[in-house]
């Protein structure tokens, strides 16, 4: 698979999909009064926004050539409102997230003048990668409540510090430390106007999973957002696996083990005989 | 070219390995050194998980030393017997060093103390070698005849028990220091990546007096068993050790091997020795210097609850 192709997400069509669910009820605070009128107006008739966002493959594969891969999530929202919509305010988050492990954050400091690690403080369960694209940047569009209680944005992501003997200003530089350490990697990274609408009701997700996102099972999940109120959500599966010969050659290492190094050892005392016949010396 | 890595997971530069291999090969040739203690630290620097780099390397010092044994075996450069006691006591090292290995990478102490052996090892022999090799470069120059073997002269090592002959080194020592050299070297190697041939060569001249005829094939035979059976034991325990990442190293490093041997014939022993010793204080003092200087980030991530 070619680095350039992206992953086509499959638009679920508006209409289609079933009865509303996970929507919530938002009024509909208007800036001019006769704005208000008609947003109140809207509000009796309107049907509640439903988003959706559907996925053409569920695993991407890894082969030799993977350095990274742009990925391109398609979705749609079904019943429009075309008012708040003209006014531009719709906005959509869509995360891509890694897989949860405990995660252990490190800090070094001089011991007899060199410099070792003393202290660390583990995480449970924190993601190990974290993109996320918006329609705008994150503070635009709602509250930082809201977006602390959606983990929405790198400073937002929700982290598990542990429990031990550490003072919460300690417990706080850690967690900072993890942020900024993940930040460094690309493997939390925030894509502000990253979701664009093609139509009125069809947008587009663009990320970049870099060359070193991890591997196994990420999710894919999308927020609706109007007039900075959530009205709806959704959620998909997204597999990263090693493909082809790489797949093989791992699957190999970890459920052969033994095998595996007696054929890594084999491999070397062939390359290195091979290498003496043909640079023989004449 | 970008390849990834099946174990290291991670996407790397084809070239640049090859091209690394390539020049470690070069002057492990000139050298007759393994070359692991240049090809570790190097992998770690192009930021490949230091766990893959030390098993990698491993597996990597396979193809060299056999390369290098192979040469040596038909001038007769190889005492079998003696290559056979390092073996027995290095593979008991080599077992005690993955051990080791996995508990310091549990507590988060292992780059720091691969960081610290390769200092303190490297510094030493490096050190001594060019104290050495300075010395018998200014003898050379007023006309004396150099011999690393003087004959005769005894020290404690000559001393102990179980003695045993090994012919082919005109040798009659105790097995003893055989024994726990072999098992130093084997626990080093697991642990920091390396065939040991850079503490071994010096170690079997100075303490062993063996000839040096026959150090540097011997010192390989032995490493080749080692370094597989570290290879093995590694990919076992901790699955670290990634068979691309090592295909491409070693492709580049028996080919400059071969060049760097022909180069290493037009220089004299004790300049070779001489710049041998500078490579390898170089070495120590870049590693010493990330072990001194403030780190520009303090703080470090790994995975928990993997060993």
């Amino acid at each position: 698979m070619s680095p350039r192709c992206a992953i086509i997400l499959l638009a679920f069509v508006a209409g289609l999909a079933g009865g509303p669910a996970l929507a919530q009820q938002a009024p509909a605070p208007a800036s001019a009064v006769d704005e208000a009128a008609a947003a109140n107006a809207a509000e009796q008739a309107r049907v509640p926004e439903r988003i959706e966002i559907g996925l053409s493959t569920q695993a991407i594969g890894v082969t030799s050539d993977f350095t990274g891969q742009a990925l391109t999530i398609f979705g749609a929202i079904d019943n429009v409102d075309p008012l708040v919509h003209r006014q531009g305010r719709y906005d959509i988050f869509v995360i891509i997230e890694g897989p949860r492990s405990e995660l252990v954050t490190r800090r070094k400091a001089r011991v007899f003048g060199i410099w070792m690690n003393v202290e660390s403080q583990s995480f449970d369960n924190t993601p190990q990668s974290y993109l996320i694209a918006s329609t705008r940047l994150a503070r635009d569009i709602t509250s930082l409540d809201t977006l602390a209680r959606l983990s929405l944005g790198i400073g937002q992501i929700r982290v598990q510090p542990h429990p031990d003997k550490k003072q919460a200003r300690e417990v706080e530089a850690f967690t900072a430390a993890l942020r900024r350490l993940k930040q460094d990697a690309g493997l939390y990274r925030e894509f502000p106007g990253g979701v664009q609408f093609i139509s009125q009701s069809l947008f587009r997700a663009e990320v970049a999973l870099p060359a070193n996102v991890p591997l196994g099972q990420h999710r894919a999940r999308a927020y609706l957002f109007r007039n900075g109120e959530l009205v709806g959500q959704t959620q998909a599966p997204l597999r990263i696996a090693k493909a082809g010969f790489e797949f093989a050659i791992s699957d190999f290492a970890r459920n052969h083990s033994l095998y595996y190094g007696l054929a890594s050892v084999l491999l070397a005392l062939f390359i290195g005989w091979l290498g003496r016949i043909v640079f023989k010396k004449d | 070219m970008a390849l990834y890595l099946p174990i290291a997971e991670m996407s790397v530069n084809i070239l640049v390995l090859l091209g690394m291999g390539a020049a470690v090969g070069f002057l492990s040739g000139m050298f007759g050194v393994g070359g692991g203690f240049l090809i570790t630290p190097l992998l770690i620097f192009y930021n490949i998980p230091p766990a893959v780099a030390v098993a990698t390397g491993a597996n990597q010092i396979v193809a060299s030393s056999v390369s290098g044994v192979l040469s040596h075996l038909k001038r007769g450069g190889v005492d079998f017997k003696l290559g056979s006691v390092l073996l027995a006591g290095g593979l008991i090292g080599s077992t005690a060093g993955v051990y080791i290995y996995s508990l310091l990478r549990g507590i988060g102490q292992l780059d720091l103390i691969v960081s610290i052996l390769y200092v303190v090892f490297l510094g030493t022999v490096g050190g001594l070698m060019l104290f050495e090799s300075v010395k018998a470069l200014r003898r050379a120059r007023s006309g004396e005849v150099v011999s690393l073997r003087r004959p005769g002269q005894h020290i404690w090592v000559h001393k102990l028990p179980f003695k045993m002959r090994f012919k082919t080194s005109r040798l009659y020592v105790s097995v003893v220091p055989v024994l726990a050299l072999g098992a130093m070297i084997g626990m080093l190697a697991a642990i920091m990546g390396v065939g040991g041939g850079f503490i071994m060569v010096p170690a079997m001249i100075y303490l062993l007096k063996v000839p040096t005829n026959v150090v540097i094939g011997t010192s390989l035979f032995q490493i080749i068993f080692v370094a597989a059976y570290t290879t093995v034991v590694q990919a076992v325990t901790n699955q670290t050790v990634d068979v691309m990442l090592a295909l491409l190293l070693m492709i580049g490093g028996v080919a400059g091997a071969q060049y760097g041997a022909r180069a290493g014939q037009r220089l004299r022993g004790e300049q070779l020795r001489a710049m041998l010793a500078i490579l390898v204080l170089l070495v120590a003092l870049r590693l010493a210097y990330t072990l001194f200087v403030v780190p520009d980030e303090l703080f470090t991530l790994a995975i928990g609850g993997v060993l």
